[in-house]
């Protein structure tokens, strides 16, 4: 489903990410862990399409598709979806009005009938029933004055509405306590299907007790370090990122 | 340069000599002492240039250089009420000028309370000469301003709104203008006055609209009155054909207690110069001026709010908002008197600039001049643009480059297109934004 082949990408010059290689299929759960600062915000912004990273070099397939070829939108359309670690306010835009403009223009691009108001709102119901979302956040602005929380709701929310092939999680669990957190991971688990797939991105072990991942891999100063399973992630917690040095320095001169 | 000016002042002098001979006997009135003076006035005045301050930003030489004609007395059957249906409320009362000429037969006034006039002015000059006269022209300046002096001079029609005492008139009034096009290019000067009782309430809609899109200028001066503890909405909708000039002078005097509203929205014209003075010439009052403009193209809207705090304990606030794309620019001056007397003044300034294309630019100047100590004013000016990290986010949801700056912009007039209390008005209006938009987008997109 996602092919990343020796990714390179930088702000102004400044590196990032040097040489990500990282492979998902359907199915499958991958958890991206790694200190701050790591690069993990950058991958997953540069494959939703953030034009604020320049890829200087290597590729990116989806679904056999070339990915940095493709407009943000027609990404989301086929099916990849972010959920923002800071996800922006939009003053004087609802959310209930975003979501449908974005869920038309989805079905639209599918070839799928657009959705009426009514429906529109039948079928967030039974959504927001899942994530047990305050139905008052729909008529407010786009995240406006969300606390913390809502907002990584919010995210999880709209995925649950656009029902993506491929979703990037991006620190989602900051910010939420334990019970909120539980939510999320059920609504993400009831989201899995064989169909799809799902980029865990965290640097704490606790949101991977909820969400099972079937691989780890460990990004330090923008290159994959380590991958293993879902033991990985325990290790780390033990151990900490800087257990993890060593190996970057064997990757660079390995490389 | 000076040759100039006095061949200009020779042609408005001589089609105002022609007006005077249409006018027939009623050149010894009052009014028409007031036309003499004002075209006097003029003469010595000639147009503006940047150099007077008020119009530094906005050259408005092409309509100096313009011999406009006075529009014709408009033929019934030229317009009707099919051609003006898309700019027509239902449940209002209506009165529509064509190329600033009154029209009966498009007019449509529904039974009014006792006493109350919702009239063309020269129907109100003739049956009602003592309360026009004790304020027709009594807050409107034509001595410093060349706009309003020649307004003066060719004062002849427009609308009179009077509600006494302690009527609240339910259905909004509606003054719609309709340039109609004409073989020449016309000028109209339009004259409105509208006097509020005590405890009175008037809801109150102007629209400047063309059914073609030629060259001609509107040169409205609005007068209001409002009596103690009386309340008017003033929604004002500008849209004129992108060679046409707008002019339009507004000037409220505001008595105790009471509240005046405006929403100024402008699509502007060729130029668009919108000018609104309100004086709170007594304790407790309360004055808003909300406005938006939109310009693409090589338009000019000029946006001169002056709020004259005169007397103590008045608030003002004021928002306005300009959506500029192409190569269009924008005027923000925004004055804000408060006067010696006038302690526990509170008034608040807010002026936002969205810019969409590199080539759109604006000139906002706040302009607080406080001589009193014990007061609350504030201001803040913003030009920007729209915010990167807003429009990836709707992008990464699926929505389209374009829908996504669009649903921004909206947004940003959104808060002073929810303050419109008329619904169809605010329907109107979220239509025209749109379409503005789609303009902009092309015409960027065909450079
Ligand atoms: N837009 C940007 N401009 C400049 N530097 C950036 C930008 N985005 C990220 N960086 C830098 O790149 C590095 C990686 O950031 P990020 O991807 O956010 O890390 P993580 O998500 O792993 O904490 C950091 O040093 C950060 O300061
Ligand atoms: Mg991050």
């Amino acid at each position: 489903m996602l092919e990343i082949k020796n990714l390179h990408a930088g702000v102004n010059g400044n590196e990032i990410l040097n040489g990500v290689n990282l492979t998902v299929k359907t199915g499958e759960v991958h958890a991206i862990m790694g200190p701050n600062g790591s690069g993990k915000s950058t991958l997953a912004q540069v494959l939703a399409g953030r034009e604020a990273y320049n890829v200087t070099e290597g590729q990116v397939l989806y679904e056999g598709k070339d990915l940095l070829e493709m407009a943000p939108e027609d990404r989301a359309r086929e099916g990849l979806f972010l959920a923002f670690q800071y996800p922006v306010e939009i003053p004087g835009v609802s959310n209930m009005y975003f979501l449908k403009a974005a869920l038309n223009s989805i079905r639209k691009y599918r070839g799928q009938e657009e959705m009426d108001a009514v429906d529109f709102l039948a079928f967030n119901k039974q959504r927001m029933k899942f994530l047990e979302m305050d139905q008052s956040l729909l008529n407010r602005p786009v995240n406006e004055g969300f606390s913390g929380g809502e907002k990584k709701r919010n995210e999880i929310f709209q995925m649950a509405v656009l029902q993506p092939k491929l979703a990037i999680l991006d620190e989602t669990d900051s910010g939420l306590d334990i019970d909120a957190l539980r939510i999320v991971a059920d609504g993400v688990n009831k989201l899995r299907s064989k169909e799809n797939a799902v980029i865990v991105v965290t640097h704490y072990q606790r949101l991977l007790n909820y969400i099972i991942p079937d691989f780890v891999h460990v990004l330090v100063d923008g290159r994959i370090v380590k991958s293993g399973g879902k033991e990985l992630a325990l290790e780390l917690e033990e151990k900490g990122y800087d257990w993890t040095k060593g190996e970057n320095e064997k990757a660079v001169v390995s490389a | 340069m000076i040759q100039t000016t006095e061949q200009k002042n020779n042609w408005y002098q001589s089609n105002f000599e022609m007006f005077e001979k249409s006018l027939n006997g009623e050149s010894n009135s009052s009014t028409h002492a007031l036309r003499r003076n004002a075209i006097a006035r003029f003469n010595e005045m000639g147009f503006p240039t940047t150099k007077n301050e008020e119009w530094r930003f906005t050259n408005i030489a092409p309509i100096a250089k313009t011999n406009f004609k006075p529009a014709l007395s408009y033929a019934a059957n030229q317009v009707a009420l099919k051609d003006i249906e898309p700019f027509v409320f239902h449940g209002t009362h209506r009165l529509v000028f064509i190329n600033g000429h009154f029209s009966k037969e498009l007019s449509s006034v529904s039974i009014l309370p006792k006493r109350t006039f919702v009239e063309n002015l020269a129907t109100a000059l003739k049956n009602s000469p003592e309360l026009v006269g004790k304020h027709l022209a009594k807050y409107s300046k034509y001595d410093e301003n060349a706009f309003t002096a020649l307004n003066a001079a060719f004062l002849k029609d427009g609308a009179f709104i009077y509600i006494p005492d302690s009527i609240v008139l339910e259905q909004p009034v509606h003054l719609l203008y309709v340039s109609a096009g004409s073989e020449d290019t016309v000028a109209s000067h339009p004259r409105n006055l509208i006097i509020t009782g005590k405890h009175s309430q008037l809801s109150l809609v102007e629209s400047y609209v063309c059914l073609t899109e030629d060259s001609y200028l509107t040169n409205v001066v609005t007068e209001i009155v409002l009596g103690e503890h009386s309340v008017v909405e003033h929604d004002k909708l500008q849209i004129e054909s992108e060679k046409a000039y707008h002019v339009g002078t507004i000037h409220v005097y505001q008595q105790g207690k009471s509240n005046y509203t405006s929403n100024s929205i402008s699509f502007g014209g060729s130029i668009a110069r919108n000018t609104i003075t309100a004086v709170l010439d007594a304790e407790g009052s309360e004055c808003t001026l909300n406005g938006l403009s939109l310009a693409t193209h090589q338009q000019l809207v000029d946006n001169h709010t002056t709020i004259d705090h005169a007397k103590p304990h008045c608030n003002s606030h004021e928002l306005y908002k300009s959506i500029l794309d192409g190569k269009s620019k924008g005027v923000f001056n925004g004055k804000i008197f408060v006067r010696k007397d006038a302690q526990k003044t509170d008034a608040k300034q807010t002026n936002k600039t969205l810019l969409l294309s590199d080539e759109a630019t604006i000139d906002t100047k706040p302009q607080l001049e406080i001589f009193a100590d014990d007061v609350k004013c504030t201001h803040g000016a913003t030009v920007g643009q729209l915010d990167a990290e807003q429009i990836f986010y709707l992008r990464s949801r699926g929505i389209a480059l374009t829908t996504a700056k669009d649903i921004l912009t909206f947004a940003f007039a959104g808060d002073v297109v929810a303050r419109v209390h008329i619904e169809p008005l605010k329907e109107q209006l979220e239509a025209l934004i749109h379409a503005r938009l789609g303009e902009g987008r092309q015409s960027r997109d065909t450079q």
